[in-house]
């Protein structure tokens, strides 16, 4: 049992990385991944906000909306699937809103140190996308809560290793028409065939 | 007229939503290995945008600013709803293919960006002619994308063969490599080359100009 979590956790973090190999939550990783201090702060809000959502949104797919998951109602034909992406984003931005408040009020360092990145997090896909593989590859409960870690340790690494990267790479005389983002497409896709190594391992 | 035109043609070349803005990357790279998912693609999001824009502009006057994020969030995600269910009824194959990537139209910055960005600020007119051309520009390099890696990838375009492979008695030899993630990378890092080579406003400046080297005389 246990060593089922441990391959689950380690295919989460290197061979399905959700930023390299699915390219989920790109966006932010190309925008804020220019120095290492801010990429590890996001990161760490990252791996927080998807190990709760993904489990809440595991159990609101099993209980809710599944169909004959309202069989505890007595109505056991009804399906609700259709409203999937609607209440998982939904809950995605409720949990980053209660999670903002409640470090504000108990971790007040860290709410500081994450700033303007926590909200942010609503938009950034690989947290939809992790809660949607859950939902299409029918994870259990402590499966999720799993994979919800293993993804967010992936996404971390990832955006930090890049930012490493980055910072070096500022220093360099790139093309013209290359500096700055152009050049960082191709850092990442050098990245990527570097974690493809890791495609086909089975643990 | 000229303005309505520079909103909807903008976008394409001048303001690239992918090469320039930075938005809505996570899709352009994952969906392009074939043509035919693409364009699913490129046709979805761009309807998306557009009307998510049409709707947020309907009622940018009645939306309290403390809450409009979670208003943008459900009127983006009832019409992907829309989207992810017609494709399952008429197109299901390709929804298949598509996998999880049709639910994220919702958190594509694409869509969220221009509602925040533009259809906040103005009328309902533009700001649907603003969504039809911010997804043109992101089909524009969507399509070049799937076009290359489909073509060199596997010799086949929309699954009509193109170049005749050798496995097959032609003559090409198929380029895996470009039916991989990380060629997505590669092609999109030229395109930005080759758009600001064409255009050199789009140039980033350099953050550690270098010192002039010594001159060739002087070494000598």
């Amino acid at each position: 049992m246990f060593e089922h979590y441990l391959s689950l956790f380690i295919r989460a973090v290197f061979v399905e990385n959700m930023a390299l190999s699915f390219f989920l939550g790109m966006c932010t990783f190309i925008a804020v991944s220019k120095k290492i201090k801010t990429a590890f702060g996001l990161g760490i809000a990252v791996i927080v906000v998807l190990i709760i959502t993904v489990p809440v949104n595991n159990l609101i797919y099993n209980f809710l909306l599944k169909e004959g998951a309202l069989s505890w109602l007595g109505l056991s034909t009804v399906d609700l699937s259709f409203l999937g992406l609607l209440s998982y984003i939904g809950v995605i931005a409720a949990m980053v809103q209660i999670l903002e408040m409640a470090l504000d009020k108990y971790v007040p360092a860290l709410y500081n140190a994450l700033g303007v990145f926590l909200p942010l997090i609503t938009v950034n896909c690989a947290i939809l996308g992790a809660s949607l593989f859950m939902v299409e590859r029918d994870y259990s409960f402590s499966e999720s809560v799993i994979f919800g870690a293993g993804a967010g340790v992936g996404w971390a690494l990832a955006i930090v290793i890049l930012a490493g990267i980055r910072e070096k790479l500022k220093y360099s005389d790139v093309p013209e028409g290359l500096r700055g983002l152009g050049i960082t497409f191709i850092t990442v896709g050098l990245m990527s065939l570097g974690f493809m190594s890791f495609s086909g391992v089975s643990l | 007229m000229s303005e309505s035109k520079s909103i909807l043609f903008g976008p394409i070349f001048d303001n690239n939503p992918i090469a320039l803005q930075i938005l809505g990357i996570c899709s352009a790279l994952a969906v392009t290995s074939n043509l035919n998912t693409t364009l699913i693609m490129c046709v979805a999001l761009t309807l998306v945008v557009a009307f998510s824009n049409l709707f947020i502009s309907l009622i940018r006057n009645h939306i309290p600013s403390s809450i409009r994020i979670i208003v943008q969030m459900t009127i983006i995600a009832s019409l992907v709803i829309v989207v992810d269910q017609f494709l399952k009824a008429f197109a299901y194959n390709a929804s298949k293919q598509l996998s999880v990537f049709v639910g994220l139209i919702i958190t594509n910055c694409i869509v969220m960006g221009r509602a925040e960005a533009f259809a906040m600020k103005n009328t309902p007119g533009l700001s649907f002619l603003d969504g039809i051309g911010n997804g043109l520009g992101y089909s524009a390099i969507l399509l070049g994308l799937g076009v290359i890696r489909e073509l060199l990838g596997s010799g086949k375009l929309l699954g009509v063969e193109i170049l005749p492979l050798v496995t097959e008695g032609g003559w090409y030899t198929a380029n895996g490599m470009l039916l991989l993630p990380p060629s997505a990378f590669f092609l999109i890092g030229l395109f930005i080359w080759g758009l600001r080579a064409w255009k050199p406003k789009q140039v980033e400046p350099q953050e550690h100009p270098l010192s002039p080297q010594t001159k060739v005389v002087q070494a000598t």
